[in-house]
């Protein structure tokens, strides 16, 4: 009792006010409510929009239930796992050609797009390489590589190390960006040349990440490889493909169960590697 | 012997960090630069050998003028100028004996540099360096795993495998406790007596550097206001460097005495 009394009396002589609400984002509680009705509303007009009704939803389940049925249980004969074998060996293939391409584009583009390295032009062009790269869906790019290249697994590896420098040198660069400067500073100050301060002062501090991130990238690659096959580059997504064309859903199935196992693999050994890493 | 004449730097906010310092260092002295934080000490230092660019006046080392020197030719000038840091800036992830063979980057070629291929000179000299600073049987673990004072150590080692012609210290003893601090201090001393090379350490803790410099320079607000041998160094001088008063103007000694007492030991808690 005598604390809370001791509390409450400021040194004025006035109280304390015990009132107290957290801090908001919004302006007062109107400006909040306002907004939640807006996302509520703008939800219910896309389903509108949609014309998503509950009997087209019960429509599509009865559907669904049937796909199931006829997946299972996953089959296939010889031939298919003949075709799902070369699938899958040309998709890991693919994989990792786009990786190591991907990453040795990658590591110039990132010390290009260090802010702390490079002079304003070259950054500036580094991100530009880097924004480029990100802002399109690797599928996009492998439609406008089947297009220009022609079918076939060489389309898929340029959509896949297209995709790869977004990702690698934009996470190699922010690593870089965030060195340590003094030791880059101790081997300048010995009579380093550029390069040698690269190789001396700044890769050092930077290899674990660029393993670390190559076996990510790389297992990244497999589950997209498996996919860039749908619009005709290559790999495990065309026998995919053919095989819901043509109504074969217990050889889909088989296919998919494939690509999530050879996913899991590749996930495990880039996780154990990362592990080790650091 | 190294020149420096009215050297200054403004940084591009406008703050003047040295006025038109000037000072001469020749022999294998020992020189203290000394004065409060802010006061341009380590803006000096690294001005030597422009890692920090000045802004005008001159550095000459040895009849080289390296404030007028091409990034080539800075580099090369450079070789023949040690420096030891105050976070040690050992390249973290690799060993002893390649931080200290970085002191030898400047002879290599790159490709020699990306091999970590150094002659054999040079890695005789880098053992036996190692072995005077105590460090022979950590050669090849990695920096950091050592202590704060092995590092430190190693930063020495670096620092003489260039087999420079002076050697910088900035701080080198901020990151240490007291104990090490003297250690490394002995080190350096011993090795401007042995390399017959001046040393120009900025130093914050003044006991240390009374004991160990043969010379101080007092800074205040980026200008020398103390020249002398420790032995000149008196209360009246702490005023005039730490708290930029007149020379002479110590009217109440008693206050004067506890003041200085506070100041000594904040120095040595930094």
């Amino acid at each position: 009792m005598t604390n809370s009394e001791n509390n409450s009396v400021q040194p004025d002589g006035g109280t304390y006010s015990g009132v107290w609400s957290p801090p908001s984002i919004y302006y007062n509680k109107y400006t909040k409510w306002v907004i939640y009705s807006l996302i509520i509303l703008f939800s219910i007009w896309s389903i509108l929009d949609l014309q998503i009704s509950l009997d087209r939803f019960i429509t599509g389940l009865g559907a669904g239930s049937q796909l199931l049925s006829e997946m299972l249980p996953p089959a296939a004969t010889s031939r298919q796992v003949d075709l799902i074998i070369s699938g899958v060996i040309e998709s890991f293939a693919m994989a990792n050609v786009s990786t190591v391409v991907g990453i040795l584009i990658s590591i110039p583009v990132a010390f290009m797009a260090s802010e702390n390295l490079a002079p304003k032009p070259i950054y500036s062009f580094g991100r530009g390489v880097i924004s480029i790269s990100r802002a399109f869906h690797e599928l996009v790019i492998a439609i406008i590589a089947v297009v220009a290249l022609g079918f076939g697994p060489l389309a898929g590896v340029v959509a896949l190390v297209f995709n790869t420098v977004g990702f690698y040198a934009k996470l190699l660069a922010e690593e870089i960006e965030d060195m340590d400067e003094g030791q880059v500073e101790a081997v300048r100050a010995a009579g380093a040349s550029p390069t040698q301060v690269l190789i001396y002062g700044v890769i050092p501090q930077v290899i674990p990440r660029i393993v670390g991130l190559s076996v990510y990238r790389w297992d990244i690659n497999i589950r997209k490889s498996t996919i860039v096959g749908i619009v005709g580059a290559g790999g495990i997504g065309i026998t995919l493909l053919n095989a819901f064309n043509r109504y074969d859903y217990d050889f889909g199935i088989t296919i998919l169960l494939v690509i999530v196992a050879i996913v899991m693999i590749g996930e495990s050994v880039s996780a154990f590697v990362r592990g080790r890493v650091s | 012997m190294l020149e420096i004449s009215n050297l200054s730097k403004t940084y591009p906010g406008g703050d003047e960090a040295l006025k038109g310092v000037s000072t001469t260092i020749s022999g294998n002295e020992i020189v203290a630069m000394i004065g409060p934080s802010g006061a341009g000490k380590s803006t000096f230092v690294r001005c030597i050998n422009r890692l920090t660019e000045p802004t005008s006046g001159t550095v000459t080392l040895d009849d080289i003028d390296i404030t007028s020197l091409s990034k080539k030719e800075l580099r090369t000038a450079r070789r023949d100028i040690g420096m030891v840091f105050q976070e040690y800036n050992l390249i973290e992830r690799l060993t002893v004996m390649e931080n200290v063979l970085s002191g030898r980057l400047g002879y290599v070629s790159n490709l020699a540099a990306f091999r970590r291929k150094f002659p054999e000179d040079d890695v005789r000299q880098a053992r036996q360096t190692l072995d005077r600073v105590g460090l022979l049987k950590h050669e090849s673990d990695r920096v950091d795993e050592l202590s704060g004072g092995q590092r430190q150590r190693v930063g020495i080692a670096r620092a003489i495998l260039q087999n420079p012609k002076i050697i910088l210290a900035d701080e080198p003893t901020s990151s240490l406790d007291p104990e090490t601090s003297g250690n490394v201090l002995n080190l350096l001393t011993e090795i401007a007596v042995d390399e017959d090379i001046p040393v120009l350490i900025n130093i914050h803790e003044l006991d240390l550097a009374l004991e160990y410099a043969d010379r101080l320079i007092g800074l205040n607000s980026g200008e020398v206001v103390f020249r002398g041998p420790p032995s000149d160094f008196d209360e009246s001088v702490e005023g005039t460097i730490y708290r930029g008063e007149e020379p002479g103007r110590v009217t109440d000694p008693n206050g004067q005495d506890t003041d200085t007492t506070t100041q000594v030991s904040t120095n040595i808690e930094k």
